[in-house]
């Protein structure tokens, strides 16, 4: 079964064929592509969020680089949500329509499940169960993942996620917005023990995080340095450390009141090297097996959508012609399948 | 032009000035009211609209909006978004997020980093300033200004 996910619940627009016998046919993001041909040679600079005029284009360019022709898709996931509820409203009107049109099924997905689901799309996927930390500019939660729709939140931020604490430090440090892979390099400059900020929410139980009090840590500690390079690298040194610090108390507490002995890191923020290697360290500690999807599907995609939707699909799922976008919608309200 | 300020030595303080807006607010109507929030990164303006948006009856988190540029709540029948516009690269970027529909007398709206969405936004009818003191760093100075007749009445009634 050859299914065309489509992701439109915030900024990018993602598209992407998902087959259930040989896995993923193609993948492209907007940002990404240049649609020089589908606008004549002039690719005008389309702003964030205007999927209306880039999701056709897209859609188009995906079913092509798969080497498919429209009537060879046999079913459509979009996101339904959450998100922005306009945003997810071009998704989910055109991708119903076109399903409607080919006269095949549509199911809309949840973006979060697709962000747990995108390591299927690895060569080495993570068997079930698994604990996930989930870090991006726009998410921290810890999920325990007993199979497809069987999430159940243990923790997330109660404010800013970690990728925004890392983007915003990195501004109050001078560094471009979003500057938080700059701020990781800086770090690699710093050197410890000048700093020491705190590890919000560790010293009492549970996994909630919370990281807008290090941000304004971050930004008294700033005001009051002398602005010196390596201050400002040892500052970063800190931040960072923290950061990473707090993600592993967290993530070994889940490990632990699970008794789960796999780990799979998504989201942005996974491409950091320094969490990478803290939380790798757990395979040789305490022999936790730690995954991270590519980092292509740890961001915003629709090869995600794609997959999650191709497995909802395959067990049965639809829905009819009056498709809702649903800016809010708790995961843990989804059913299992 | 009516004016309140405040000194906060602490969240705490924070916390019971915004419950003394969010009572004025229960008393009047929240239907067809827009504040803009100004102040640094770091300064507390979600922290502030935390504690304000659970002292109208929220029960429940207050996330940041600045990856999703908006999170919608809803107190009773009123719809409540708290924007975030700090992304924004370009005002226009509005439109693509329907931003008109977002302004009716069924909704409030607080909205941080108003000037990204100049032109496009419904105007002000109170701006909450909020500075980090420079002296005491835990210390936040708020203010409050009405700019409009609405403003003046929320604002006149918290000064009793």
């Amino acid at each position: 079964m050859k299914i065309l996910g489509i992701e439109t619940s915030c900024d990018e627009t993602g598209v992407a064929i998902y087959d259930t016998d040989s896995g993923l046919l193609s993948h492209e993001l907007y940002s990404q592509v240049k649609l020089h041909a589908d606008y004549g040679g002039v690719v005008p600079e389309l702003a964030s969020r205007d999927h209306v005029r880039k999701i056709v284009p897209l859609i188009k360019r995906t079913i092509a680089s798969a080497g498919l022709s429209s009537n060879e898709i046999d079913g459509v996931a979009f996101t339904r949500g959450p998100g922005l509820v306009g945003a997810l409203l071009v998704g989910s009107s055109v991708g119903r329509s076109l399903a409607y049109a080919w006269g095949v099924p549509a199911v809309g997905v949840h973006h979060m499940e697709g962000h747990l689901l995108a390591p299927m799309l690895d060569d080495n996927p993570p068997p079930f169960p698994f604990i996930a930390l989930l870090v991006s500019g726009g998410h921290s939660m810890i999920v325990d993942v007993q199979g497809i729709g069987q999430y159940t939140v243990l923790g997330e931020s109660l404010d800013d996620a970690a990728g925004e604490a890392f983007d915003k430090t990195a501004k109050l440090l001078g560094l471009d917005y979003p500057g938080g892979p700059l701020l990781a390099k800086l770090a690699e400059k710093g050197q410890p023990g000048h700093y020491k900020f705190p590890r919000p929410m560790t010293d009492r139980p549970g996994l909630d995080m919370s990281f807008s009090g290090l941000k304004t840590f971050a930004a008294n500690t700033i005001r009051a340095c002398d602005g010196a390079d390596q201050t400002k690298a040892n500052i970063a040194y800190a931040f960072q450390d923290a950061v990473v610090d707090t993600l592993l108390i967290k993530c070994q507490r889940a490990l632990k009141q699970t008794n789960q002995k796999r780990l799979v890191i998504a989201g942005g923020v996974s491409a950091n090297k320094q969490l990478r290697a803290t939380l790798q360290d757990l395979n040789r500690r305490k022999g936790i097996d730690v995954y991270y999807p590519a980092f292509e599907y740890c961001t915003d995609n629709g090869a995600m959508i794609a997959y999650a939707g191709a497995q909802r699909l395959l067990a049965g799922e639809s829905e009819g012609l009056d498709t809702k976008a649903m800016p809010r919608w708790p995961l843990d309200s989804l059913q299992a399948i | 032009m009516v004016k309140n300020e405040f000194v906060a030595h602490s969240e705490d303080n924070t916390k019971s000035i915004a419950i003394q807006l969010a009572n004025v607010l229960i008393q009047q109507g929240l239907g067809g009211l827009t504040f803009y929030l100004n102040g640094d990164l770091g300064a507390g303006k979600t922290t502030f609209t935390r504690h304000l948006i659970q002292a109208l009856g929220h029960n429940g988190n207050v996330k940041s909006p600045t990856y999703t540029l908006v999170e919608p709540y809803e107190i009773e029948d009123i719809k409540l978004f708290h924007f975030d516009l700090y992304r924004l690269a370009d005002a226009e970027e509005l439109e693509f997020m329907g931003i008109r529909d977002y302004f009716n007398d069924n909704s409030m709206c607080l909205i941080e980093w108003a000037e990204k969405g100049w032109g496009l936004l419904a105007k002000s009818d109170v701006e909450i300033n909020i500075m980090i003191d420079n002296i005491h760093d835990d210390n936040r100075l708020l203010e409050f200004v009405a700019t409009s007749d609405a403003g003046e009445r929320l604002l006149s009634a918290l000064e009793r």
